[in-house]
């Protein structure tokens, strides 16, 4: 086998391989466990940065594992997987520490991992996959392995959870087989195409075919999108430990989702055809809903959890209405704000879970002046927060650029309009959080569950945020540098729509 | 291999089990070892067979008669890939029960090891028999031997379902006798492929009828629950994962070899499997108690089997062929799995009450996961044997515009997840449980489920050889 096609199966095994491990491994073997982690964590990020460097110059990489006739799982290191890639690889190693403090000494902590590493491989495989078969293999191995994190405490609550969560995304999962078969019935084997769609050879009258599928695969992947109206398990889900929270349900799973709408747009229909059924009108009017909806309720959860994943199902959303708008420089704000949004929004679970684990803190409401008793925590949330309402230079203000330019450019004034109320709304509902956090004070003293260490709260719970805080900033400040994410996107966006 | 041998080696899969369990009847000890033995020779042989070019027959006129009354037995790709998935289900059950049986049930097990025999001699000789009036002689065998498997628990519950199960197994051996009959009158040979496209509906229609019968196919299932659910862990993995196949395999020789243009028989058959898949379903949601779930998802799972007739057309026909048959071997692997699972289930809790498997997660973990990955399979979702053959009968829907078709193997595909973590959810609440199921046993179970979920990605070759030989 070529060196071609080790990297990406490398790439999949630096999880896939310790998870299955940790997954048969007996609890009471905690160094065994942590050290098989931050290897295939540290791994993947340096096996990802290599293909990073090779993909630059023009390195093709890819391989073909058998499965069906005429239907391999295929995997493929192109720019826009490499984006999804990086982003996975590089806040898995994160949050794989975050966790490993976070879960320090409670139950199940094999299972957690190892589970926890599954989904990671499910995510860099959807990720990677060079057709719609393959991606669908990993999608379905992502909501399948999930499952065990959100039932993770075993509480009535989480068992609930676990199954709306099962429901919805099963639900949406066997719709997208059916319009994945029913498309390849028509349009018979193909890959993902580099540039413009895979299914110019579909004879038109097959059109309107063609758009019932493009609806229905839409949806299907509009389920783990969180788009509305099913949106409902996402704030369920939250009954789940903060680093799956954090890592799953702001980025991987739901990502999945938006990264599969992206490879339905471009790969799969091509823009051009994408536009020209129909189909993307549709979604940007439902996107734009879901993000108004989104932000609406997010701003009457008092619950500081439910308000972050409320304004996840909004943030989602930028994505979702990005890809469907035609143009480049909507694509660009749609595939960049993955990136962004996927840095901010974990941070901001991260500051939720240290908030719950080391001062019992849940709502919003009990935060006054937590500020001035864990700072570091509470300037993470603070950057996050501002960058989430698109303050200039975080990052969080370049995706909304984009998406706003972009808007523009499509000649969709109404979607700049929604994405500007959105940010309002998201300082409405940021801003009492940073509030209270800094300039109220609190009466009675805090609820302290951890011991007390030399920093506000267990050192390796408050690194993770505090770099992606930065990250926030450095990405903003240097968007255009040579390894910004922006940059990346843009090499994506040219394959696109090629001038 | 030489072309001597290679007739010869046919005997093997059917004369190593046929003696082995004769020779139980002399033995005292050392039973298990002895089927563990002749497993072990039965898996070699039929693997040895992947040699064996297609097509090769063995005759034997045994006490003079000649064919039809004498043995005749063909080998093709279908029967190998039967052959192989039996041989490795019903050893790794021997040696589940060779493991636990023996151990936590010692009076049962004795009597354990002689049906197990004769039932996979019995279907082994089903795999390789060419003409119907062996297929018959094949089935009262099997059926015999299976109706022992369940009478083991030898209480009120297993003796009821028993006799049930061998009174509706019986009359479907009359109507198929009949149909054999008048199968014989009209086409003047009881070989499947030379009585092609003249078999006469009436015939057709007998021997369904009493397949359907026997193999527990919708609306005649209602005995299989019960019988199934009786039957000590092993043989209900037995009679879930190979026995209920054994009608499916012959429905196949006969609708796709012998009697290809009966279109609206397959639509009757299809219509039966989408009975199946949803009553099948509804039922298992509704069970109290996990080995009923566990049998009715069987009568669920093989309606999808019926599917493969009205899919089976032109050009589709390859397709919804591998698809039917991976589909069946996949739920083998996989329902084997669960009906063990299921009986360490039973041992560690003493029970098998759905609503008070608390603590399962906790103290069972493996056998949890196990029973999880083996759902997979029902659900037919990636990486499972179960998707990639739910993958082709899709594609076979689609392709030649039988959609609604597809929408029952999506739909059951959900039904199984609801029924599936409705159990895996149970397993998953605080409770403490002081025994533990026993290691080996564990990871016997996990291999089967751990094969049918890798059934999907090392698939290829077997199903593209598959799609070629389809009819």
């Amino acid at each position: 086998m070529s060196l071609e096609a080790l990297l990406p199966l490398a790439i999949l095994a630096s999880s896939l391989v310790p998870g299955l491990l940790i997954v048969f491994l007996d609890d009471r073997h905690r160094r065994t466990r942590t050290w098989l982690n931050m290897i295939g964590a540290t791994l993947k990020v340096l096996l990802v940065v290599g293909a990073l460097v090779g993909v630059y110059h023009g390195i093709e990489y890819q391989a073909v594992i058998p499965m069906i006739p005429d239907y391999p799982l295929l995997l493929r290191l192109d720019p826009l997987a490499l984006l999804f890639v990086s982003l996975s690889a590089a806040l898995w190693l994160l949050t794989t520490v975050y966790a490993i403090a976070y879960l320090e000494g409670s139950p199940h902590r094999s299972r957690f991992f190892g589970f926890f590493s599954v989904c990671v491989s499910a995510t860099v495989g959807i990720a990677m996959a060079g057709n719609l078969i393959t991606l669908f293999f990993f999608y379905e191995l992502l909501s399948l392995s999930t499952y065990p994190l959100v039932i993770h405490r075993e509480t009535r609550k989480s068992l609930h959870a676990g199954r709306i969560y099962l429901a919805y995304v099963l639900s949406g999962s066997a719709v997208l087989l059916g319009a994945i078969v029913w498309l390849h019935s028509l349009a018979g084997p193909f890959e993902f195409a580099v540039s413009g769609g895979a299914l110019d050879h579909v004879d038109p009258r097959h059109r309107p075919a063609l758009l019932v599928i493009f609806l229905l695969m839409v949806g299907g992947f509009g389920v783990k999108a969180a788009l509305v109206p099913m949106h409902h398990w996402l704030p369920i889900a939250m009954v789940a430990p903060a680093p799956v929270s954090a890592l799953l349900h702001a980025v991987a799973v739901v990502k999945a989702g938006a990264f599969g709408i992206a490879r339905t747009i471009y790969d799969v229909f091509g823009s051009e055809l994408s536009h020209s059924l129909g189909g993307t009108w549709m979604l940007a009017i439902v996107a734009g809903v879901t993000i108004i909806y989104g932000s609406l309720r997010a701003l009457q959860q008092d619950d500081l959890k439910r308000r972050l994943a409320y304004s996840t199902v909004s943030q989602l959303s930028y994505i979702i209405l990005g890809l469907s708008l035609p143009g480049p420089l909507a694509t660009i704000g749609a595939l960049v704000h993955l990136v962004h949004q996927g840095i901010m929004k974990i941070t901001l679970f991260f500051v939720a879970g240290n908030l719950a684990e080391t001062l019992h803190l849940h709502k919003v409401s009990e935060l006054d002046g937590v500020g001035w008793r864990m700072p570091w925590t509470m300037s993470a949330f603070t950057v996050a927060a501002f960058g989430m309402m698109s303050v200039p230079p975080l990052a969080g203000f370049i995706s909304e650029w984009f998406l706003g330019l972009g808007a523009l450019n499509a000649g969709a004034p109404w979607a700049l309009g929604v994405l500007l109320v959105s940010s309002l709304l998201n300082a409405a509902y940021f801003l009492p959080v940073i509030y209270r956090a800094w300039f109220r004070s609190r009466g009675k003293p805090w609820h302290e569950n951890l011991p007390r260490h030399r920093w506000e709260t267990h050192t390796w719970l408050l690194i993770p945020p505090v770099i992606t805080a930065l990250l926030v900033i450095v990405l903003g400040l240097f968007a255009n540098g040579l390894w910004s994410p922006l940059t990346w996107v843009r090499i994506i966006a040219e394959q696109e729509y090629p001038t | 291999m030489s072309a001597g041998v290679a007739p010869w080696l046919l005997a093997a899969p059917v004369a190593l089990p046929l003696g082995a369990g004769l020779l139980m009847t002399l033995l005292t000890r050392g039973r298990s070892l002895l089927t563990l033995i002749a497993g072990t020779g039965v898996l070699i042989a039929v693997l040895l067979l992947l040699d064996v070019p297609a097509g090769t027959r063995l005759e034997l006129a045994v006490g003079g008669w000649p064919a039809p009354l004498g043995i005749r037995w063909h080998l093709d790709l279908l029967a190998t890939v039967f052959l192989i998935s039996t041989a490795v289900i019903a050893l790794a059950v021997a040696l589940f029960a060779a493991l636990h049986l023996s151990r936590s049930e010692p009076a049962i097990a004795r009597h354990f090891w002689a049906p197990l025999l004769f039932v996979w001699a019995a279907l082994n000789a089903l795999f390789l028999s060419a003409d119907v009036f062996n297929l018959y002689v094949t089935l009262e065998l099997l059926t015999l031997a299976a109706v022992m498997l369940v009478t083991l628990e030898n209480n009120q519950p297993a003796l009821d379902g028993a006799m049930r199960y061998l009174l509706v197994a019986l009359a479907g051996s009359t109507l198929y006798l009949l149909g054999v009959a008048l199968f014989y009158h009209a086409t003047g040979t009881l070989d499947l492929m030379l009585a092609a496209g003249a078999v006469p509906p009436a015939a057709l229609a007998l021997m369904t009828i009493g397949l359907m019968a026997k193999g527990a196919l919708f609306p005649l299932h209602a005995w299989l629950p019960p019988a199934h659910a009786a039957a000590p862990a092993p043989g209900s993995a037995l009679l879930s994962a190979l026995v209920v196949k054994a009608s499916f395999y012959i429905l196949l020789r006969l609708w796709l070899e012998s009697a290809p243009n009966h279109d609206a028989g397959r639509i009757l058959l299809g219509l039966c499997g989408t009975g199946a898949v949803i009553w099948g379903s509804l039922l298992a949601l509704t069970q109290a108690r996990l080995k009923l779930v566990v049998a009715y998802s069987t009568v669920a799972q093989l309606g999808y089997l019926l599917l493969v007739f009205p899919l089976a057309q032109g050009a589709w026909t390859g397709p919804a062929f591998a698809g039917g048959v991976w589909l069946a071997v996949s739920h083998g692997l996989a329902k084997a799995a669960m009906f063990l699972s299921a009986g360490l289930v039973m041992y560690t809790l003493g029970h098998d009450r759905i609503a008070e498997l608390r603590g399962l997660a906790q103290h069972a973990p493996l056998t949890l996961f196990t029973f999880g990955i083996a759902g997979v399979t029902l659900m037919g979702l990636p990486p499972s044997g179960g998707f990639v053959a739910k993958w082709l009968l899709l594609t076979a829907a689609f392709g030649s515009g039988q959609w609604p078709w597809a929408l029952v193997l999506l739909g059951g595909g959900l039904l199984a997840a609801v029924y599936t973590f409705r159990i895996i959810g149970a397993g998953f609440s605080d409770g403490i449980i002081e025994r533990k199921p026993p290691r080996g046993p564990q990871w016997i179970a996990l291999v089967l489920a751990g094969l049918a979920l890798l059934a999907g990605v090392a698939a290829e070759l077997p199903l593209l050889q598959l799609q070629e030989a389809a009819p």
